[in-house]
């Protein structure tokens, strides 16, 4: 619950500073950057859900990794939709030369896009149907949140410190997947949870 | 063209609002303001007075597109000195101190001097030029700018045969300007021309705008304009300005070599490395333009560059 409604307030919060003129002399550009925001935080939080289960032992975070992603894919989607829609109304040259003659648009489209088909297929009849594959299926996300960050950093005029915080919370995040890393952090966790107490 | 000659667009009942306009600022203890703005109060024929008319009577550029409005022009700035939020720069700028302000001008010249701010007011003529600003990011307004041409002040000097560059300095002082503070650029911020640039009639040192005061977050109390360039080439809060003969490195083109070069003129057909500049979008308009070579004064500067490869050249 408490996911839902965060996921869904900064969705509301720019439709409100849009309809009442609040964001800033240059409303499109903002409602661009912040919904490309939401969409990162929302791509690392799901990112979250699996380490925080599988080295700290929070199962609860298995259960909203799904709301998450889509979560993020939602906010991805509006971006783009923003991006070709509100920005370049539709014309079609400027797109097209906005999003593949310029890296930094071109692996943002990239990232999306690998996220279309893990939204799509994220139903338990999706699941039940792909089986292993599935697993293997999702593991795009890995790709599509890095090229997300890649995307962000190729943004910023020149200083990249808050781009490379998000690279870096990835890049965590992706290395406590890794067997190695995951049983030294278990384990290490396992000890703590042993601690005998006094 | 550029050039407007307010008294002609100027019904004089708005000339009378507006002196009344100055006489209330003067009374709540603005004098300093005014004289920032080169207006002695009761003095008759005050330049920046005659300008801002031209804001009101819904004056555009010569392109026929209206001035973006007064809000948007004072609330939405790149100073990064301050921050690199567009939207807070104007708050964190409105106790920064522009009087008293001095100018050096100095290098290769017959005759160094160094300036009030007050004596850029007076000494020198104040006018009105309502210039296209686009920004790098992909943005652009109308601005009516007050300012005295560059030429003036660079002729007063009198550049000796080996000045071929103009290097400008804006104020280093972090106590005020908390973004100076950031290890990430190196400060202060720096920003140069070539002389013959420097000395194109479309150069301006900016002291005011819609015939106000320059506000702090515009670059108080003197910047420089030059049109035909991205907005960063019109670096604020200027203290020194010297004739050399070597190109300077400004902070951008420190900070980011590959991205910013010493030129930085408006040309849709030569994109950032990350994205392109073909197109732009006005601020207050919801449709994208597009953006025009030398942002639109391709007849006044383009010789500047007949015969370079403006690509190399960025």
């Amino acid at each position: 619950m408490a996911v839902h409604l965060g996921a869904w307030i900064p969705l509301v919060l720019i439709i409100y500073g849009l309809l009442t003129n609040q964001l800033t002399v240059n409303p499109i550009q903002a409602a661009t950057l912040r919904t490309g925001k939401t969409a990162l935080v929302l791509l690392v939080l799901s990112l979250a859900c699996t380490p925080l289960n599988t080295v700290f032992g929070f199962r609860p975070a298995l259960k909203v990794r799904r709301a998450l992603g889509l979560y993020a894919f939602l906010y991805a989607a509006i971006h783009f939709g923003i991006f070709i829609g509100l920005d370049y109304g539709f014309d079609p040259q400027r797109v097209l030369e906005a999003v593949f003659e310029k890296r930094f648009a071109l692996v943002g489209f990239a990232a999306g896009l690998l996220l279309l088909p893990l939204a799509i297929t994220s139903t338990r009849g999706w699941m039940r149907r792909l089986g292993r594959r599935w697993t293997r299926l999702h593991r795009l996300v890995y790709l599509a949140a890095v090229l997300a960050v890649v995307h962000y950093t190729w943004l910023v005029k020149s200083d990249i410190r808050v781009p490379l915080l998000y690279g870096a919370l990835v890049l965590g995040l992706l290395a406590l997947r890794l067997p190695p890393v995951r049983r030294a952090m278990a384990g290490l966790g396992g000890r703590w949870k042993h601690r005998p107490a006094g | 063209m550029v050039k407007v000659d307010p008294s002609e667009i100027t019904p004089e009942h708005e000339y009378l609002s507006r002196r009344a306009f100055m006489r209330a600022a003067g009374a709540v203890g603005s004098a300093g303001l005014l004289a920032a703005c080169g207006v002695q109060p009761g003095e008759e024929s005050a330049p920046s007075e005659e300008a801002a008319s031209s804001a009101a009577s819904g004056a555009t550029d010569e392109l026929g597109d209206p001035l973006t409005p007064y809000e948007a022009v004072t609330g939405y700035n790149n100073y990064y000195e301050f921050t690199t939020d567009k939207e807070e720069v104007a708050e964190l700028a409105k106790d920064f101190p522009t009087s008293p302000w001095t100018v050096e001008v100095g290098g290769l010249v017959e005759s160094p001097r160094t300036y009030g701010i007050e004596d850029l007011l007076s000494k020198f003529d104040q006018q009105e030029r309502i210039y296209r600003l686009r920004c790098v990011e992909g943005w652009s307004m109308v601005i009516p700018w007050v300012g005295l041409p560059l030429a003036a002040l660079i002729e007063q000097a009198g550049p000796t045969g080996e000045a071929q560059y103009v290097r400008f300095e804006a104020i280093l002082d972090p106590e005020q300007m908390p973004g100076q503070k950031s290890p990430w650029y190196e400060w202060p911020y720096l920003e140069g021309l070539r002389l013959d640039e420097a000395m194109n009639d479309l150069a301006i040192l900016a002291t005011g705008v819609y015939g106000k005061p320059l506000p702090a977050q515009n670059g108080a109390p003197l910047r420089l304009v030059v049109p035909w360039k991205y907005g960063f080439k019109s670096i604020k809060g200027i203290v020194k300005i010297d004739l050399v003969a070597e190109q300077p490195t400004s902070l951008w083109m420190a900070a980011a070599p590959n991205e910013y070069g010493f030129y930085a003129n408006v040309n849709p057909n030569v994109d950032h490395p990350r994205w392109s500049q073909a197109s732009e979008r006005r601020i207050g308009e919801l449709q994208r333009r597009d953006t025009l070579m030398f942002n639109g004064y391709e007849e006044e500067v383009g010789a500047l560059y007949a015969g370079m490869d403006l690509s190399a050249n960025y």
